[in-house]
């Protein structure tokens, strides 16, 4: 089974992130660069702020944006990694591996529909 | 037999209509080529080749492919003459941390105790609808989510049995306001836990403290009037359920047990004796405080230790706790008060426990001691 691992990480995760200073940014980083070369891991990314992102819907064949993300929540979104599993407790293991869970963030775990195409 | 299905299909609604479709076979076969010689074998094996013709007519869902493959490979061991209980594995399935704590019960008292939805939702007051739409979702999560069918591993057992534990308890707690099929439901699940998992000592701690809890039922109430502990009949008590109880403690204690349920039960034990040992109810209620922190634990210490060390000592307890609101702080202040001949400020306390109060028998008991310290 494929799950999305969503990293919700507001301001509070970026603060503790800054206070860990060069060395210990350093290291943290690559304990995320470590998770994605885990066995299973098919892709992650780092993505940039909330406030860079743009929010597209489409009304009566009208393509809208709006500027920021989705939902103005503190808890934006950071990153994620898609995982292949055997099942949700495998998923939630190495949701817990990521930094962000452990620094006041939240790891968000969805199954992916899979369309046999 | 529903356990066994739900580990090969890992569908519940799947192996429902499965178990239904051999139920049916076998009302139809038995009669007219007899009974077979393992007749529980016969169903489940029947209605593991009926689910698998299902799953082969419906083709579109990928996640059914990938069952087939795993259905593919099961069939050639599949044995004629035997099928494994994996009850164990559906109770931590019900009571996995993934599915809300509502869902988790009404999950388990299905699954495992066989309750219709309508009898779920009546103990739960909530209409059946209601429960039947609340035990699909939990059923979809299930499946959509991929939460396994499965013993946990070792390093996660600890805190999912502890789950485990608590929604049984919590089930038991439902129905000890009166609900009997209830309190019978979740002592069942109790006594399949400990043939389960015999090994664990707190599955042995519930197991005595829900039969010794359960062998005071017919003391608490005597003509509608509620009967305090210290108070009751101890001939209306439940022999034996008690002497089941001290059995199930004695080997949570052979098994080193010292967790939270051994400790309760430890509690009950003691207030089957008389008379009792105060000073040995206070040093457990001591351990349960160290183990969960709780204020409600730490009231029960000051009842304890009033019994043993005097009220003063007691009420030194009872009074830096922070549980404004709690009905029984204030009727256990009350009553500290009173025996301290403080009757003015019992007199307040009375009045509001009687406001939190909820059922008419512990209204009753309140009004009583109102006017014995209104006088």
């Amino acid at each position: 089974m494929k799950y999305l691992l969503l990293i919700h990480s507001g301001p509070d995760v970026w603060a503790r992130y800054e206070s860990l200073g060069e060395e210990g940014q350093k290291q943290l980083l690559g304990e995320y660069f470590a998770l994605e070369d885990e066995p299973g891991v098919l892709g992650s990314n780092q993505l940039h702020p909330a406030d860079t992102a743009t929010t597209v819907r489409v009304e009566d064949g009208q393509t809208l944006t709006t500027d920021g993300p989705f939902i103005e929540m503190k808890e934006a979104l950071g990153g994620y990694y898609l995982y292949e599993a055997d099942d949700l407790d495998a998923a939630i293991a190495l949701a817990a591996r990521i930094p962000a869970a452990r620094m006041g963030g939240a790891i968000e775990v969805r199954p992916v529909v899979e369309h046999g195409r | 037999m529903l356990a066994s299905l739900v580990g090969f299909l890992g569908d519940f609604d799947l192996a429902e209509e499965a178990a239904q479709d051999a139920f049916a076979a076998a009302a139809e076969r038995w009669p007219r080529d007899g009974t077979p010689a393992n007749p529980g074998a016969w169903l489940v094996t029947t209605a593991r080749n009926r689910a698998i013709d299902r799953i082969r007519r419906d083709r579109t869902l990928a996640a059914k492919t990938r069952l087939l493959e795993t259905t593919e490979a099961v069939e050639d061991e599949m044995d004629e003459t035997s099928f494994r209980d994996e009850r164990l594995e559906l109770i931590f399935t019900c009571c996995h941390p993934a599915l809300a704590l509502d869902a988790q019960i009404a999950l388990t008292l299905r699954a495992l105790g066989g309750l219709s939805t309508d009898e779920i939702g009546r103990a739960f007051l909530v209409p059946g609808e209601t429960m039947k739409r609340r035990l699909s979702r939990a059923k979809r999560k299930i499946r959509d989510a991929g939460i396994p069918f499965a013993v946990p591993p070792e390093h996660l057992l600890p805190e999912r049995l502890a789950a485990v534990l608590a929604v049984v308890y919590l089930i038991f707690n439902e129905g000890y306001g009166g609900r009997g099929e209830l309190t019978a439901e979740a002592m069942r699940l109790g006594d399949a836990l400990a043939e389960l998992m015999p090994d664990e000592p707190e599955v042995h701690g519930l197991q005595a403290l829900m039969l010794l809890v359960d062998a005071r039922r017919d003391a608490r109430f005597e003509n509608g009037e509620l009967i305090l502990l210290a108070d009751q009949d101890s001939s209306r008590w439940d022999a034996a359920e008690i002497a089941r109880g001290g059995e199930a403690l004695d080997r949570a204690l052979a098994l080193h047990g010292r967790g939270v349920y051994v400790i309760q039960a430890a509690i009950a034990s003691l207030h089957t004796e008389d008379p009792r040992d105060w000073a040995q109810i206070a040093a457990l209620y001591g351990e349960l405080l160290r183990l969960t922190g709780s204020s409600v634990v730490e009231l029960n210490l000051g009842i304890a230790v009033a019994e043993a060390d005097g009220t003063e000592a007691g009420l030194a307890i009872v009074d830096r706790l922070d549980l404004d609101g709690f009905q029984y702080f204030h009727s256990t202040r009350a009553d500290l008060l009173r025996r301290l001949g403080r009757v003015h400020e019992a007199h307040g306390e009375y009045e509001r426990a009687l406001e939190l109060a909820h059922t008419e028998a512990e209204r009753h008991f309140l009004e009583r001691r109102l006017a014995e310290v209104s006088g």
